[in-house]
């Protein structure tokens, strides 16, 4: 895992002590709260409906169990005891106050973390996939890529003031963790013909309320001219896209409106005047290679009696395994996911002792390893056969042992209304009636992989465009209602979700799902998700199942 | 007189501004100039040619390219921040020194805020008219609050990765 070196550290020391200043210039009334907002953005500081949030950056999704403790320490030393982590990958504390802020900052800089670029029209924090270094299915680890770009990105230049926010997503694999179409830039690590080493580049995807999914604006670029070729994407966007209407200012709008082919012209001709001047050279590349290769695996046989033997005698760890622990490269090790998502949680949430319990796991079974993945969970990437039991009582002691990942109580949700400034209804209540709709584990498990993914408005935070089942929450003359969709995906097979009908008020939201679940489990064919069935049927048997009262 | 920083072999100056900003419906007053592009475009030509110390205005939505050939004969372009947000003159400035060799001053005007003092330097601004009262002092300070830099850039400041080559 990379490893911050001085300059590294000297470098977050500056930031903290920046901002440092600048609350104390606030809390002075030197600066007024107009002038101090964008201070505070470019530290991820919110003000949200109750109190400020504090958005913290977890780069590509991967940290270190003291960075974990981190986490604990500041949920409960100057917030309610929890922490929320979000579909960027990153953690928000929801409670914290301006006056602490400082000595948060502090505290993250003393383990490498930060709140940079958590907010603001810059490049964001980068997604990658959960699994990198884990998985067999990778031709490369995308952390090296994401890496890369975390520096090359921090207080860019040129483009920290862009027209709108702007999200990366880094993946390496053919099955997509990290909703790379759904991002403003999504590149896939791939071989090319001669073999040799590139990404293919997807420009111009994203949600909110003009969804579009990101259209490859070149098939094959080689891997050393990344930073370049990416200086050219930023440079058009930079120029082009429109600042005079924040809803139209995502990179998004740019390529739809001249067409992916007349943008990746103008990116091919700025690309050819930037020359390679701008890319990484090769030693660099090379010493961020290397602080990813360091994995201390034991030589194991593939094949765990210990393990097999707990699977026959526990069938609640067996389902646990079924459904939470993935396929891992190295033999004898296993991915574990660890679901934040518990019937009657706020999907994404942890408490302190949580936390603190995921980093004493990680330290002593997990190679000290820990992912945040974009559907708000939790992974241990490198967790050995033998060890994997120990692992599933240690969560199941704190309640982490929920034996849900991709099933339908496996929930994304924004924070919606409870907390969010600019939500038009609530999330998090809507996700906790349908989890507890299905709650019932071997009635989830027959339903398979679905997922629901709900949003409080329409900037789509909850992902809802890409869900299998998206909801969103709407203001109908001041009451919250809920509009269904269906037929999104996040992953490599990319879609976005069609409107089902009307929306349904909050109390009939878990009904309809449910209506929608029967009529799936009726006609579905062999080895069909929720999602191929839909994509077989169409919408008509889901509405008719909904509004048959309707009629 | 409002405040204008240079940026020198030196460190940063204060310095007397002996340019007159025109507006476009003004006439053009003696001594050294600044006019918008179009005005430049009609009637610079005249002005130079008659020895006159000349910049240009460059706004937001402008193309600086535009510009090229007649960059050796400019004293200074001041670019136009209209709101800070408002980053395309960052990218203005870089092509500026990075594609067109300018030589010459690269000057921040209109919402020009201390908070951006390190982008600015970092992609070829050399002189600055803050619009928040900065002083020298404090625009060097916020200029100078990190001491690494993690881009190449038009400043040719050394980037971590070479630092730590």
């Amino acid at each position: 895992m990379y490893l911050y070196d001085q300059i590294d550290r000297e470098f977050l020391a500056d930031r903290a002590a920046e901002f440092r200043g600048q609350v104390a210039r606030r809390l002075a009334g030197e600066l007024t709260e107009d002038q101090f907002k964008p201070l505070r953005l470019m530290n991820g500081l919110y003000l949200q409906l109750h109190a400020y949030m504090l958005r913290v950056a977890v780069p590509y999704g991967s940290l270190k169990p003291d960075q974990f403790r981190a986490f604990a320490h500041i949920a409960r030393t100057w917030d309610k005891g929890y922490g929320h982590f979000t579909t960027r990958q990153n953690i928000q504390f929801n409670w914290v106050r301006l006056g602490d802020t400082p000595d948060i900052l502090d505290h993250l800089a003393g383990v490498d973390l930060h709140a940079i670029q958590t907010s603001g029209n810059c490049i964001r924090n980068v997604t990658s996939d959960p699994y990198a270094g884990a998985t067999a299915q990778e031709v490369d680890d995308p952390r090296v890529w994401s890496e890369v770009i975390r520096q090359w990105s921090t207080l860019h230049p040129e483009f920290s003031f862009l027209p709108r926010k702007f999200k990366f997503a880094v993946t390496a694999a053919d099955a997509d963790r990290t909703a790379a179409r759904a991002h403003d830039v999504g590149l896939k690590v791939q071989r090319g013909p001669d073999g040799d080493l590139g990404f293919e580049v997807m420009v111009g995807g994203g949600q909110g309320r003009t969804p579009y999914l990101a259209p490859t604006i070149k098939p094959h670029l080689p891997a050393s001219r990344l930073i370049s070729y990416l200086e050219a994407v930023l440079r058009v966007y930079n120029r082009h896209g429109r600042r005079d209407n924040i809803y139209k200012a995502r990179i998004k709008i740019l390529v739809a409106s001249l067409g992916a082919e007349e943008f990746a012209r103008q990116v091919e001709e700025e690309w050819l005047k930037i020359g390679t001047a701008a890319d990484l050279p090769d030693t660099e590349l090379a010493r961020i290679r290397g602080s990813f290769t360091a994995v201390n695996f034991d030589t194991l046989p593939p094949r765990s009696d210990a393990f097999e033997a707990a699977k026959t005698g526990h069938p609640a760890f067996a389902r646990f395994v079924r459904n939470n622990v993935k396929a891992h490269k190295q033999p004898g090790y296993a991915i574990v996911e660890i679901s934040l998502k518990a019937p009657g949680a706020t999907p994404g949430d942890a408490s302190a002792e949580q936390m603190d319990v995921v980093a004493d796991l990680a330290e002593r079974y997990g190679l000290s390893d820990i992912r945040v993945t974009h559907e708000q969970n939790l992974v241990l990437p490198h967790v050995a056969l033998n060890d994997i039991e120990a692992v599933w009582r240690g969560l199941d002691a704190v309640g982490l042992a929920t034996p849900n990942i991709s099933l339908i109580s496996d929930i994304i949700a924004c924070p919606g209304l409870d907390y969010c400034a600019l939500a038009n209804a609530r999330a998090i209540p809507v996700a906790q009636s349908i989890a507890e709709r299905f709650a019932d584990p071997d009635r989830a498990e027959n339903v398979g992989e679905l997922k629901v993914k709900i949003s409080g408005c329409i900037n789509a935070c909850g992902h809802h465009h890409v869900g299998h089942i998206g909801v969103l929450g709407v203001d109908k003359k001041g009451e919250e209602f809920y509009q269904l969709s269906l037929g999104g995906s996040g992953a490599e097979d990319a879609s976005l979700a069609s409107i089902l009908g009307p929306a349904l008020p909050a109390d009939k939201v878990a009904d309809a799902v449910d209506r929608m679940v029967e009529a799936y489990l009726a006609i579905r064919q062999d080895g069909e998700r929720f999602l191929d069935t839909f994509r077989r049927t169409g919408m008509t048997p889901f509405k008719e199942a909904v509004y048959v009262d309707a009629h | 007189m409002s405040t204008l920083i240079k940026l020198t072999d030196a460190g940063f100056q204060a310095a007397e501004d002996l340019f007159i900003d025109v507006a476009d419906e003004d006439a053009i007053p003696d001594g050294p100039v600044i006019l918008s592009l179009t005005r430049f475009q009609a009637e610079g030509d005249a002005l130079v040619t008659a020895g006159r110390s000349v910049g240009v205005r460059i706004a937001a939505d402008e193309a600086v390219e535009d510009l090229a050939y007649d960059l050796p004969r400019l004293a200074l372009v001041a670019v136009v921040f209209p709101k800070f947000r408002d980053g395309r003159a960052f990218t203005t400035a870089s092509l500026l020194r990075q594609r067109l060799a300018f030589g010459g001053e690269v000057r921040a005007v209109g919402d020009v805020l201390r908070e951006q003092a390190m982008f600015m330097v970092r992609c070829g601004f050399d002189a600055f008219a803050p619009s928040d009262g900065a002083t020298v002092e404090d625009w060097a300070r916020a200029a100078g609050r990190f001491r690494h830099v993690y881009q190449r850039a038009a400043d040719g400041r050394a980037p971590a990765f070479e630092e730590r080559g």
